[in-house]
């Protein structure tokens, strides 16, 4: 079971618990955490997603945040899967499962997790709704910014 | 030197294509690959101060330079999740 994965297929959390499940006795929380398609966004009526990725760099940037996770809560083991393609309303998009000793760490992880895929991440999504569809753009993805990253821990651990 | 310039996104929909291949004089960098492509669209300069870009799928500064066969990405603001 990898832990960093990204493509068409539909994310199932019981694989991404499985994933790091794997320390019996040791981890006394898993926290996971689910991104799904609204029909709603901004006032539009939305009829689905399409999500493209530059894959390799994806990888390397789940990476990267796997290493950013194991400095700030150095017991965690993360796992983080990104569907790509067309999504239905209510499919998965995101699906990020973290262990750790204590649930303070779990919950902390898997925040800044989700944070900074949505700040670094090269992934996009193409929103078809009601009279129309358009890109999304949201952070320009910068991974050495010290101030996102500052972001993402303090949303993280409030 | 030849390069291969990838696109995602918008920034794909604008030049109607993923991938170009492109000539570049000795020394250039991420930079003036970019600024040679804003030159043939146009509306690429709306993304002049928000793109990222890589190198051979890793991140880098627009002012690094390129070698023979690199491939460079330009990627809009990025909204995955």
């Amino acid at each position: 079971m990898s832990l960093l994965a990204i493509g068409p297929a539909p994310l199932e959390l019981t694989r991404i618990v499985a994933a790091v499940g794997d320390r019996a006795g040791v981890d006394g929380a898993i926290v996971t955490f689910l991104g799904l398609v609204r029909n709603h966004n901004l006032g539009r009526h939305v009829h689905h997603l399409e999500y493209e990725a530059f894959e390799p760099l994806a990888l390397n940037a789940f990476a990267r945040i796997t290493d950013e996770v194991l400095e700030r809560w150095p017991d965690a083991k993360l796992a983080l899967h990104h569907r790509i393609g067309r999504l239905e309303i209510g499919e998965a998009s995101i699906a990020i499962a973290v262990a750790s000793a204590h649930r303070a760490a779990a919950y902390g992880a898997c925040r800044y997790t989700i944070e900074r895929v949505k700040q670094i991440a090269p992934i996009w999504k193409r929103e078809f709704f009601d009279g129309g569809d358009m890109w999304i753009e949201g952070a320009t993805a910068d991974p050495d910014d010290a101030r996102a990253r500052a972001e993402a821990e303090r949303v993280a651990c409030v | 030197m030849r390069v291969t310039v990838r696109l995602f996104a918008r920034l794909r929909d604008i030049t109607g294509t993923a991938e170009l291949a492109r000539e570049v004089p000795p020394g250039a960098t991420i930079r003036s690959v970019w600024q040679q492509l804003a030159g043939e669209y146009p509306a690429l300069t709306d993304y002049e101060r928000s793109i990222s870009s890589a190198v051979n799928a890793d991140y880098a500064r627009m002012d690094r330079p390129l070698a023979e066969g690199d491939e460079v990405a330009f990627l809009p603001p990025v909204s995955g999740g």
